[in-house]
Protein backbone atom coordinates (compact mmCIF):
# COMPACT_ATOMS: atom_id res chain seq x y z
CA UNK A 1 0.00 0.00 0.00
CA UNK A 2 1.36 3.46 -0.91
CA UNK A 3 2.25 5.82 1.91
CA UNK A 4 -0.56 8.28 1.03
CA UNK A 5 -3.19 5.51 0.93
CA UNK A 6 -1.92 4.22 4.26
CA UNK A 7 -2.10 7.72 5.79
CA UNK A 8 -5.76 8.08 4.73
CA UNK A 9 -6.63 4.60 5.98
CA UNK A 10 -5.11 5.49 9.36
CA UNK A 11 -7.02 8.79 9.35
CA UNK A 12 -10.40 7.08 8.98
CA UNK A 13 -9.37 4.52 11.62
CA UNK A 14 -8.31 7.15 14.15
CA UNK A 15 -11.04 9.73 13.57
CA UNK A 16 -14.53 8.29 13.89
CA UNK A 17 -15.94 11.60 12.66
CA UNK A 18 -14.25 11.41 9.24
CA UNK A 19 -16.44 9.56 6.75
CA UNK A 20 -14.30 9.95 3.63
CA UNK A 21 -11.12 11.70 2.57
CA UNK A 22 -9.29 12.46 -0.63
CA UNK A 23 -5.76 13.75 -1.20
CA UNK A 24 -5.00 15.65 -4.39
CA UNK A 25 -2.20 17.76 -5.82
CA UNK A 26 -2.14 21.35 -7.10
CA UNK A 27 -3.45 20.26 -10.48
CA UNK A 28 -6.41 18.44 -8.97
CA UNK A 29 -4.98 14.98 -9.60
CA UNK A 30 -6.16 12.49 -6.97
CA UNK A 31 -3.17 10.98 -5.16
CA UNK A 32 -5.06 8.86 -2.66
CA UNK A 33 -8.61 8.40 -1.50
CA UNK A 34 -10.88 6.35 0.72
CA UNK A 35 -13.55 6.50 -2.01
CA UNK A 36 -13.90 4.63 -5.31
CA UNK A 37 -12.09 6.38 -8.21
CA UNK A 38 -15.10 8.10 -9.82
CA UNK A 39 -16.48 9.49 -6.58
CA UNK A 40 -12.98 10.48 -5.48
CA UNK A 41 -12.61 12.57 -8.66
CA UNK A 42 -15.99 14.28 -8.13
CA UNK A 43 -15.17 14.95 -4.48
CA UNK A 44 -11.74 16.37 -5.36
CA UNK A 45 -13.24 18.68 -8.01
CA UNK A 46 -15.92 19.97 -5.61
CA UNK A 47 -13.36 20.46 -2.81
CA UNK A 48 -11.05 22.34 -5.15
CA UNK A 49 -13.85 24.65 -6.30
CA UNK A 50 -14.89 25.16 -2.68
CA UNK A 51 -11.33 26.19 -1.85
CA UNK A 52 -11.09 28.55 -4.83
CA UNK A 53 -14.38 30.26 -3.93
CA UNK A 54 -13.29 30.59 -0.30
CA UNK A 55 -10.00 32.21 -1.38
CA UNK A 56 -11.94 34.87 -3.28
CA UNK A 57 -13.82 35.90 -0.12
CA UNK A 58 -10.82 37.59 1.45
CA UNK A 59 -9.01 38.75 -1.66
CA UNK A 60 -5.55 38.05 -3.03
CA UNK A 61 -3.69 40.73 -1.07
CA UNK A 62 -4.54 39.25 2.30
CA UNK A 63 -3.00 36.28 4.11
CA UNK A 64 -3.16 32.90 2.42
CA UNK A 65 -5.95 30.49 3.25
CA UNK A 66 -4.60 27.40 5.05
CA UNK A 67 -7.72 25.47 6.04
CA UNK A 68 -11.48 25.70 5.99
CA UNK A 69 -14.61 24.08 7.34
CA UNK A 70 -17.94 24.34 5.55
CA UNK A 71 -20.70 23.13 7.86
CA UNK A 72 -24.14 22.09 6.68
CA UNK A 73 -26.89 20.18 8.47
CA UNK A 74 -25.94 17.01 6.56
CA UNK A 75 -22.28 17.14 7.52
CA UNK A 76 -19.14 19.21 7.25
CA UNK A 77 -16.46 19.48 4.60
CA UNK A 78 -12.91 20.14 5.77
CA UNK A 79 -10.12 21.18 3.42
CA UNK A 80 -6.49 21.54 4.52
CA UNK A 81 -3.63 22.59 2.24
CA UNK A 82 0.10 22.31 2.77
CA UNK A 83 2.64 23.04 0.05
CA UNK A 84 1.15 21.61 -3.15
CA UNK A 85 -0.99 18.94 -1.52
CA UNK A 86 -4.58 19.31 -0.40
CA UNK A 87 -6.52 16.96 1.84
CA UNK A 88 -10.32 17.18 1.85
CA UNK A 89 -12.57 15.23 4.18
CA UNK A 90 -16.25 14.84 4.93
CA UNK A 91 -17.52 14.39 8.48
CA UNK A 92 -20.78 13.79 10.27
CA UNK A 93 -22.75 16.90 11.35
CA UNK A 94 -21.38 19.03 14.20
CA UNK A 95 -17.89 17.54 14.40
CA UNK A 96 -15.16 18.62 16.82
CA UNK A 97 -13.46 20.92 14.34
CA UNK A 98 -10.16 21.27 16.22
CA UNK A 99 -9.67 17.52 16.42
CA UNK A 100 -10.57 16.97 12.79
CA UNK A 101 -8.12 19.68 11.65
CA UNK A 102 -5.39 18.13 13.81
CA UNK A 103 -6.01 14.66 12.37
CA UNK A 104 -6.10 15.99 8.80
CA UNK A 105 -2.80 17.86 9.24
CA UNK A 106 -1.16 14.77 10.71
CA UNK A 107 -2.42 12.64 7.81
CA UNK A 108 -1.27 15.24 5.28
CA UNK A 109 2.24 15.26 6.75
CA UNK A 110 2.34 11.48 6.91
CA UNK A 111 1.27 11.27 3.27
CA UNK A 112 3.96 13.73 2.23
CA UNK A 113 6.74 11.72 3.88
CA UNK A 114 9.09 10.06 1.45
CA UNK A 115 9.64 6.35 1.86
CA UNK A 116 12.82 5.57 3.72
CA UNK A 117 15.37 3.71 1.67
CA UNK A 118 16.38 0.44 3.17
CA UNK A 119 20.09 0.05 3.57
CA UNK A 120 21.70 -3.17 2.55
CA UNK A 121 23.05 -5.05 5.53
CA UNK A 122 26.65 -4.13 6.22
CA UNK A 123 29.12 -6.72 5.05
CA UNK A 124 31.61 -8.06 7.48
CA UNK A 125 35.08 -6.73 6.83
CA UNK A 126 37.30 -9.50 5.63
CA UNK A 127 41.05 -9.12 5.49
CA UNK A 128 42.26 -9.06 1.90
CA UNK A 129 45.74 -10.35 2.64
CA UNK A 130 47.01 -12.70 5.21
CA UNK A 131 48.81 -11.00 8.05
CA UNK A 132 52.52 -11.27 7.64
CA UNK A 133 54.51 -13.13 10.19
CA UNK A 134 56.38 -10.84 12.49
CA UNK A 135 60.06 -10.63 11.63
CA UNK A 136 62.24 -11.97 14.36
CA UNK A 137 59.44 -13.75 15.98
CA UNK A 138 59.83 -16.71 18.28
CA UNK A 139 61.70 -19.64 16.68
CA UNK B 1 -61.57 45.32 14.62
CA UNK B 2 -63.87 42.56 13.38
CA UNK B 3 -63.10 38.86 13.62
CA UNK B 4 -61.88 38.52 10.03
CA UNK B 5 -59.37 41.36 10.41
CA UNK B 6 -58.10 39.84 13.66
CA UNK B 7 -57.56 36.48 11.93
CA UNK B 8 -55.67 38.13 9.05
CA UNK B 9 -53.54 40.09 11.52
CA UNK B 10 -52.78 36.89 13.46
CA UNK B 11 -51.83 35.04 10.28
CA UNK B 12 -49.50 37.86 9.23
CA UNK B 13 -47.80 37.86 12.62
CA UNK B 14 -47.45 34.06 12.51
CA UNK B 15 -45.88 34.20 9.05
CA UNK B 16 -43.36 36.81 10.15
CA UNK B 17 -42.48 34.76 13.22
CA UNK B 18 -42.03 31.66 11.06
CA UNK B 19 -39.68 33.47 8.70
CA UNK B 20 -37.70 34.79 11.66
CA UNK B 21 -37.40 31.37 13.27
CA UNK B 22 -36.38 29.81 9.94
CA UNK B 23 -33.63 32.38 9.57
CA UNK B 24 -32.55 31.96 13.19
CA UNK B 25 -32.43 28.18 13.49
CA UNK B 26 -32.51 26.52 10.07
CA UNK B 27 -30.08 28.68 8.11
CA UNK B 28 -27.72 28.97 11.07
CA UNK B 29 -26.95 25.26 10.58
CA UNK B 30 -24.81 26.39 7.68
CA UNK B 31 -21.55 28.19 8.21
CA UNK B 32 -18.13 28.49 6.62
CA UNK B 33 -15.02 29.00 8.75
CA UNK B 34 -11.89 30.16 6.97
CA UNK B 35 -8.46 29.98 8.63
CA UNK B 36 -5.57 32.04 7.30
CA UNK B 37 -1.79 31.83 7.40
CA UNK B 38 -1.48 34.78 9.79
CA UNK B 39 -3.64 32.99 12.38
CA UNK B 40 -6.82 34.94 11.66
CA UNK B 41 -10.18 33.29 11.14
CA UNK B 42 -13.30 34.46 9.32
CA UNK B 43 -16.67 32.84 9.97
CA UNK B 44 -19.30 33.30 7.29
CA UNK B 45 -22.86 32.88 8.56
CA UNK B 46 -25.16 30.67 6.52
CA UNK B 47 -27.34 33.54 5.34
CA UNK B 48 -24.49 35.82 4.22
CA UNK B 49 -23.87 36.48 0.50
CA UNK B 50 -20.28 35.13 0.76
CA UNK B 51 -21.45 31.86 2.30
CA UNK B 52 -24.18 31.58 -0.33
CA UNK B 53 -21.42 31.35 -2.96
CA UNK B 54 -19.33 28.78 -1.07
CA UNK B 55 -21.98 26.49 0.49
CA UNK B 56 -23.21 24.92 -2.81
CA UNK B 57 -19.70 23.53 -3.43
CA UNK B 58 -19.69 22.06 0.08
CA UNK B 59 -23.03 20.40 -0.63
CA UNK B 60 -21.64 19.06 -3.91
CA UNK B 61 -18.61 17.65 -2.06
CA UNK B 62 -20.88 16.01 0.52
CA UNK B 63 -23.00 14.50 -2.27
CA UNK B 64 -19.92 13.15 -4.03
CA UNK B 65 -18.61 11.58 -0.84
CA UNK B 66 -21.85 9.78 0.06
Amino acid sequence: MAIAEKALAELTDISSQVRAAVLFDGGGKVLASTLPAERADSFAIAARLLWEQAEVVRGEDEAKLTQLEAATKNGSVFVVREAEQTLAAVTSPEPTAGLVFYDLRSALRAAAEKPKKRRAPAKKATPKTKPKAKPGGSS
Amino acid sequence: MDRRSALAFGAAIGTLLGIGLYGRFIRQDQRVDLYFEDGSMVSLAGGSPEAAVVIPYAREALRAAQ
